[in-house]
């Protein structure tokens, strides 16, 4: 059972950082973007092939790829959908998920169907064993680097200028433009931190599952917007909670249910959350203005 | 007299509707001018187009010889103009001090504790209020929070677009006040008003908007006495 619930915090940690992106993007352009699920997918194939094909350290790996999904990210603001600032939101939904497919198609391309297997980097460190339970190192390690993120984002948006910029921006860009806050580059800013943030999870996510192919993204990704919604679109605690609330429903549904099952009460579970609670856990109201 | 902001034949669109529609007006260093009109006049879009938030089709904005109309929108403000919006528009889920600090977003870091105390001088209120959240001050602390954090920029032309909107009568004077004192320490006002008997009695001068167009102008004192304007805005 702790077994289960330690793999329940780490899976959920995962689905947290992923959650994180969608929700801050949400937050600051009000849009879904569903190509975030594909960034972690390339971010996971880049440190793969730095990793297998050009021996480079593990940790450099993993920075290279940070580096590629935020130029990705910044890059697919850019031209999907910075031109459709103005435009509904239909629009741009279907912008975002014809940006996915593309992204999906061209690591078909890139890298074949046949799915590649993630080395386990922690292969020569033991299992540890907390409380009788046996956990694999990566949970271990995925779950302190979830919290890690989250203090620094919690610390960075309410500390910081640029991060108070941002939830100026997210409430009022009119009257953010009036402070003199640029509307544009905070956005930029914004996919930067969740493309980053989308390599990390890719990392952690195929060193946890080993398997890589093109929609190893797909899934999680879709998930982690759960977790997001789940505890409240566009709040960071609420991606930490819904993320690993989703983690635990789903690793113990796999084990004492069926694993079958599982992705389908996993999207029970958001169904019925949002029946009491509309704007997620810990949602804030939209405040019609006056 | 230094003329800080002339525009010339503004023309204002929203996509396909005509808003305003060749405005021309000037407003002097130190001067209250005041800009009065019906609602749905154009004050508003014409205050959003100085301030950068929308753009003109046709003329020209000049602040202190220099045109704006090339400058991006969030530089408009370290030119040296503020303004502070319709329906105030402060940052709910941020607390008091952090709007204030994003008023100053243009500005060096190390001024803001000075410009924060000024503005604590104008508006005591907002200090007792500093940690908390905008969203939950009542109206008339939000308009003192938005303009409190229009001067947080330190604009030499100050741009308020109805500041007594939904405030008490109490209020409004108090409001009124604080712009004369703002206006008396140095700050040019450009007031856009719907209470006109208000306006117009603390204004150097004024502009009449009707449907996109200036249709009357002169000194505060003398649009108070004139027959159209008092028939029209003061109640006969
Ligand atoms: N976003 C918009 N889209 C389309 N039309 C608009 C928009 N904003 C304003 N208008 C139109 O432009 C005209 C001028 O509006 P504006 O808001 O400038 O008036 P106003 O004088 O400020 O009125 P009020 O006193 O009610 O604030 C109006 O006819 C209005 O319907
Ligand atoms: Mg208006």
């Amino acid at each position: 059972m702790l077994t289960h619930l330690i793999n329940g915090i780490s899976l959920g940690s995962i689905y947290a950082i992923i959650a994180l992106g969608y929700t801050m993007v949400y937050g600051i352009a009000k849009m879904l973007n569903f190509a975030h699920g594909d960034v972690i997918m390339v971010g996971s194939y880049a440190s793969f092939c730095f990793m297998m094909y050009k021996n480079v350290p593990v940790p450099l790996a993993l920075l290279l790829s940070i580096v590629i999904c935020t130029v990705l990210g910044i890059t697919i603001e850019r031209l999907a959908y910075k031109p459709l600032r103005s435009a509904t939101s239909l629009a741009v939904l279907i912008t975002a998920i014809g940006m996915s497919y593309f992204l999906q198609n061209l690591a078909l391309i890139i890298w074949k169907a046949d799915p590649k297997w993630y080395p386990d980097i922690f292969k020569d460190t033991a299992a540890i064993e907390i409380g009788g339970a046996v956990v694999k190192p990566v949970a271990i390690v995925s779950i302190l680097v979830n919290l890690l993120i989250m203090i620094t984002l919690t610390l960075f948006t309410n500390r910081t200028r640029m991060g108070k910029a941002m939830r100026a921006v997210s409430e009022d860009k009119g009257a953010a433009t009036l402070m003199g806050i640029n509307v544009n580059s905070t956005i930029s800013i914004t996919f930067a931190i969740g493309s980053g943030l989308a390599a990390i999870a890719g990392f952690l996510l195929c060193t946890t599952y080993s398997r890589l192919e093109p929609t190893t993204g797909s899934m999680p990704g879709i998930k982690a917007f759960t977790a997001a919604v789940f505890g409240g679109i566009g709040s960071i605690p609420g991606a930490m909670i819904g993320g690993i609330l989703l983690g635990i429903i789903e690793i113990l549904a796999r084990a004492y249910l069926s694993s079958e099952l599982a992705d389908a009460i996993v999207f029970g579970v958001l169904i019925i959350v949002l029946l009491f609670k509309p704007n997620g856990l810990l949602g804030k109201k939209i405040r019609e203005k006056v | 007299m230094k003329t800080v902001l002339k525009c010339e034949n503004l023309h204002v669109y929203y996509g396909s509707i005509h808003a305003i529609k060749g405005v021309s007006f000037e407003v002097g260093e130190g001067e209250i001018v005041t800009l009065i009109g019906a609602n749905g006049a154009g004050k508003s879009t014409t205050l959003n187009t100085v301030g950068g938030l929308l753009r003109p089709r046709e003329g020209s904005v000049e602040f202190e010889g220099k045109s704006i109309l090339g400058v991006a929108p969030h530089k408009v403000v370290s030119q040296g103009m503020a303004l502070c919006p319709e329906g105030r528009r402060v940052f709910a889920q941020l607390s008091v001090r952090e709007n204030l600090e994003m008023g100053a977003y243009t500005r060096p870091a190390s001024e803001i504790p000075g410009t924060l105390q000024t503005v604590y001088e104008h508006f005591p209120r907002l200090k007792e209020r500093e940690a908390q959240m905008a969203g939950t001050l009542s109206g008339g602390e939000q308009q003192m929070l938005a303009m409190g954090r229009a001067l947080m920029s330190k604009p030499r032309l100050l741009m308020l677009d109805e500041p007594s909107m939904g405030l008490a009568p109490i209020l409004v004077d108090q409001i009124f006040d604080i712009i004369r004192a703002l206006n008396k320490a140095g700050t040019t006002i450009l007031l856009v008003e719907q209470n006109a008997q208000m306006a117009l009695s603390i204004a150097d001068r004024a502009y009449v908007l009707e449907t996109g167009r200036i249709v009357n102008s002169g000194t505060g004192k003398d649009l108070l006495n004139d027959d159209s304007v008092r028939k029209a805005y003061l109640g006969g």
